[in-house]
């Protein structure tokens, strides 16, 4: 099949749909807790239209009804978002040949779900051309359903009663166990999630997202270190049948 | 608090991360063990999101029962998410598993 730059944008938006389902009722939660908690309008469609990034948007807001201060708030957003660094990192090849109009944009609307197609796309077997559209309409499709849902739930939180209570942030869990569970497929990965799973709930209580930050750098460790160690065991072996 | 230091800032961070790879291209070189390291970030940023999310619905105590619907929710995402690679799925799953326990249990 030949691909066109056409083609291959609408490839990418097709792709992205089934996480623009649990993107929605997320994105729609965001504009509708960003009200109570203390955002002023300006600042909830500003988070969501120039930051553009879901999670760390939703924990922010957390820190900011709790009262953390700005810097606080802004070093947190860095770890929370530390992930992006091997997102890029991993779809370096596959934008190095363009010039800096398309990579800055390009890196500009990257988030979990424009990874997560991405990255099987170009997993797949037949040859790709024009991955740059590809990742665009996922990322362009993402980007409008995000400030679409931040201004619906912005207005109709205060039209509706009680929308904050319907649960509509467990999209967000959902959405996430969905992007994990393909990388779970060998211990050090499962181990990574268990520690950072653990912590994160154990430290909990600690102020400032403390405990996220915690849980997910013991989480890395746990993966980086046992990984180590089974690849020098495996080395032991072979050495020890000879 | 100031929202345009803070949506500064956060803009100024997230786009760092995001960018520094793409912008320095080919004079990036990333040291193999780090690169090693960020294999697990995003399993462990998502899952240390998502466990208190889910275990901690109200933010106070810790929910380990089947009265939790979030619960509910995550274990049918996952099982589903085991079962098909199909990250539709998963999610719908969740969300219709998460939505039918909540009805039927009341608010969580």
């Amino acid at each position: 099949m030949n691909s066109t730059p056409q083609s291959e944008f609408w490839r990418g938006v097709r792709d992205t749909l089934p996480l623009i389902v649990g993107a929605i009722p997320f994105g729609i939660i965001f504009g509708t807790l960003s009200e109570s908690g203390g955002l002023s309008l300006w600042g909830a469609l500003a988070f969501s239209a120039i930051v553009f990034a879901g999670s760390a948007q939703f924990i922010a807001l957390g820190m900011v009804s709790a009262g953390a201060t700005w810097p606080v708030i802004v070093l947190t957003t860095f770890v929370v978002n530390l992930r992006h660094l091997l997102y890029s990192t991993t779809l370096l090849q596959q934008v190095r040949h363009l010039p800096q109009r398309w990579r800055i944009p390009l890196a500009f609307w990257l988030t979990d779900e424009t990874f997560a197609v991405a990255v099987r796309h170009y997993a797949e077997p037949s040859p790709i051309t024009h991955m740059h559209w590809y990742y665009l309409g996922s990322a362009l499709i993402m980007y409008f359903n995000w400030q679409l849902c931040t201004m619906i739930g912005i207005f109709f939180g205060r039209v509706v009663p009680g929308l904050e209570e319907w649960g509509l942030d467990f999209a967000m869990s959902a959405t996430f166990i969905g992007i994990v569970v393909p990388y779970l497929k060998n211990r050090p990965m499962i181990a990574a999630a268990i520690v950072a799973s653990a912590l994160g709930l154990a430290l909990h209580g600690l102020p400032n997202k403390l405990g996220l930050m915690i849980a997910a750098l013991a989480g890395v460790a746990t993966g980086f270190f046992l990984e180590q160690r089974l690849a020098s065991n495996r080395i032991t072996e072979v050495g020890e049948v000879r | 608090m100031n929202e345009f230091l803070l949506v500064g800032g956060m803009f100024l961070v997230t786009f760092l991360v995001r960018y520094l790879p793409f912008g320095l291209a080919g004079s990036l070189q990333i040291p193999k063990p780090l690169q090693r390291a960020l294999q697990y970030v995003p399993v462990a940023v998502l899952m240390a999101i998502v466990a208190p999310a889910v275990l901690i619905p109200q933010g106070d105590s810790v929910q380990l029962s089947w009265q939790n619907p979030h619960l509910l929710g995550a274990f049918a995402a996952f099982m589903a998410g085991w079962w098909k690679n199909n990250l539709l799925l998963t999610i719908v799953v969740g969300m219709v598993v998460f939505f039918i326990s909540r009805l039927l249990i009341g608010r969580f």
